[in-house]
């Protein structure tokens, strides 16, 4: 059975992590404190995959965001997902060359559709991961592009078509209006989608507390949810929120870290 | 030490990190040279079977890694694409030939029911095929892996099959036939799990004369 994932995303902007509420940043700290502070390390060993993006407003510094990347993970053996500023080929493969195992895009799906397709031949549709960002309008949707910027007039099954049409592998599909508010994911839009399309789709924007991470796979139909919110799942948060899910009754991926324990002694002897 | 064939299809860095993370000594190599002097090969690779051989036979890879593995016995592990490259024919993008030293056939997905997605993406828990020596050693029975891929291997003879994982039918998730082996699966990708897979096949006997 496919084993239902829990996602991290950070959010990263010229080298320091940013915490996001409806899209306005607020910088944390930088790489050493992720490491240092945060034991960015031991709580990847709690998570499924890791999503970093790079929120970074305006024109995106690729070169540096990669570098820092390689850096972030290297003792990370989770997939990564990294995306933010992705406008050719050559910004695809210096992402994947820094570990990325799939790329995240965004405003290239509206305005760079065939650098979208290009991706999708050149890495296969399963390394390209569309990031659709909306608010919700009355009984509708709004979809915006540039960092939640600029409005596309389309509503998420709109996007979420177009998307699938481009051929992406999987939707991360965030609610900018929960985004940072703790209030817990849109599950009727979310579920809306994951419903309607073919392609996998990964729930974003809004979880503060463990049970809602858990509500969004009971409740909203999706195979993956996420949280970007580093001050909920601080220490051992996202170990916790691992254990809430599997108490829920859902299936999770299962691994034995002492044996990274194991490894890191005996290389230390 | 091990030779990561760096081919140009991405994920080199994460096989290296696993690699140095494990002790194991390690390096990318690009040059037909540079894999006649291998004593362990690893075949990483994300992308589609069309483009990755056209890179291997560009880089003028293909003679000199089949020399290797077919004729020398060198222990060559292939992961996701990588695996796949180890079959005789892949469909993606039109038909292209692989290596061929697994027997078999690369095709996509086909679900007629609408609730499985396409890729599969995720973890998901690959059964092992009891054998004498397997990378899977100290795993138990089964273990939970990292899978991400919108096409399959169809092997011609199941005794290759040294691990199933379910998704829709019974998928192969990894193989080996003598020194070849390969996963569907990212072991750099399956925290600890994969981590033990890769220490595993970093123990794997290297023949006698073969490397520099």
């Amino acid at each position: 059975m496919l084993k239902i994932r829990l996602l991290f995303t950070l959010l990263l902007q010229q080298g320091n992590y940013m915490l996001s509420r409806n899209f306005r940043l607020q910088s944390v700290g930088d790489l050493n404190w992720l490491k240092d502070y945060y034991d960015f390390d031991a709580i990847a060993f709690s998570i499924d995959e890791l999503v970093v993006l790079n929120v970074e407003r305006g024109t995106k510094d690729v070169a540096g965001f990669a570098r820092h990347l390689s850096e972030l993970v290297q003792n990370c053996f989770v997939p990564l997902a990294a995306g933010g500023g992705i406008r050719s080929l050559d910004d695809a493969f210096m992402l994947l060359n820094a570990g990325a195992d799939r790329l995240v895009v965004n405003t290239p799906l509206v305005r760079q559709p065939q650098l979208v397709k290009e991706l999708i031949s050149t890495f296969g549709s399963q390394c390209v991961v569309a990031s659709i960002d909306y608010k919700r309008r009355d009984e509708s949707t709004e979809v915006f592009i540039a960092d939640g910027g600029e409005t596309t007039n389309w509503t998420v099954e709109e996007a979420a078509r177009n998307a699938e049409d481009l051929g992406v592998g999987e939707i991360y599909l965030t609610c900018m209006d929960l985004d940072g508010t703790g209030q817990g994911y849109d599950l009727k839009t979310i579920r809306r989608i994951a419903e309607t399309v073919r392609v996998p789709v990964i729930a974003s924007g809004g979880v503060g507390k463990f049970g809602q991470l858990a509500d969004g796979i009971e409740r909203a139909g999706v195979l993956a949810v996420s949280t970007a919110h580093l001050f909920n799942f601080m220490a051992d948060g996202l170990i916790e929120a691992r254990s809430h899910m599997k108490e829920r009754g859902i299936d999770m991926a299962e691994w034995d870290i002492r044996f990274n324990e194991e490894i890191v002694g005996a290389l230390q002897s | 030490m091990i030779s990561i064939v760096n081919y140009g299809m991405g994920n080199i860095r994460s096989v290296q990190g696993a690699l140095d993370y494990l002790g194991f000594e390690n390096r990318l190599i690009t040059t037909p040279e540079e894999v006649f002097e291998s004593e362990k090969l690893i075949l990483p690779g994300v992308g589609s079977f069309a483009a990755a051989m056209q890179n291997i036979r560009r880089l003028g890879l293909f003679e000199p890694l089949n020399e290797m593995v077919k004729g020398r016995g060198v222990p060559v592990l292939g992961i996701c694409l990588g695996m796949q490259l180890l079959v005789e024919v892949g469909t993606e993008d039109g038909p292209s030939s692989g290596f061929g030293w697994i027997r078999g056939r690369v095709e996509r997905f086909r679900f007629d029911d609408s609730a499985l997605k396409i890729p599969h993406i995720g973890f998901n828990t690959a059964r092992f095929v009891p054998r004498d020596e397997s990378i899977f050693a100290g795993l138990g029975e089964q273990a939970d892996f990292y899978f991400v891929h919108s096409y399959r291997m169809l092997c011609e003879r199941d005794e290759d099959v040294t691990a199933w994982v379910d998704y829709g039918e019974p998928v192969v998730a990894a193989v080996q036939r003598e020194n070849v082996y390969g996963t569907q699966f990212h072991p750099e990708k399956s925290q600890s799990n994969g981590l033990r897979v890769l220490r595993n096949f970093g123990a794997v006997r290297v023949l006698a004369g073969i490397g520099a």
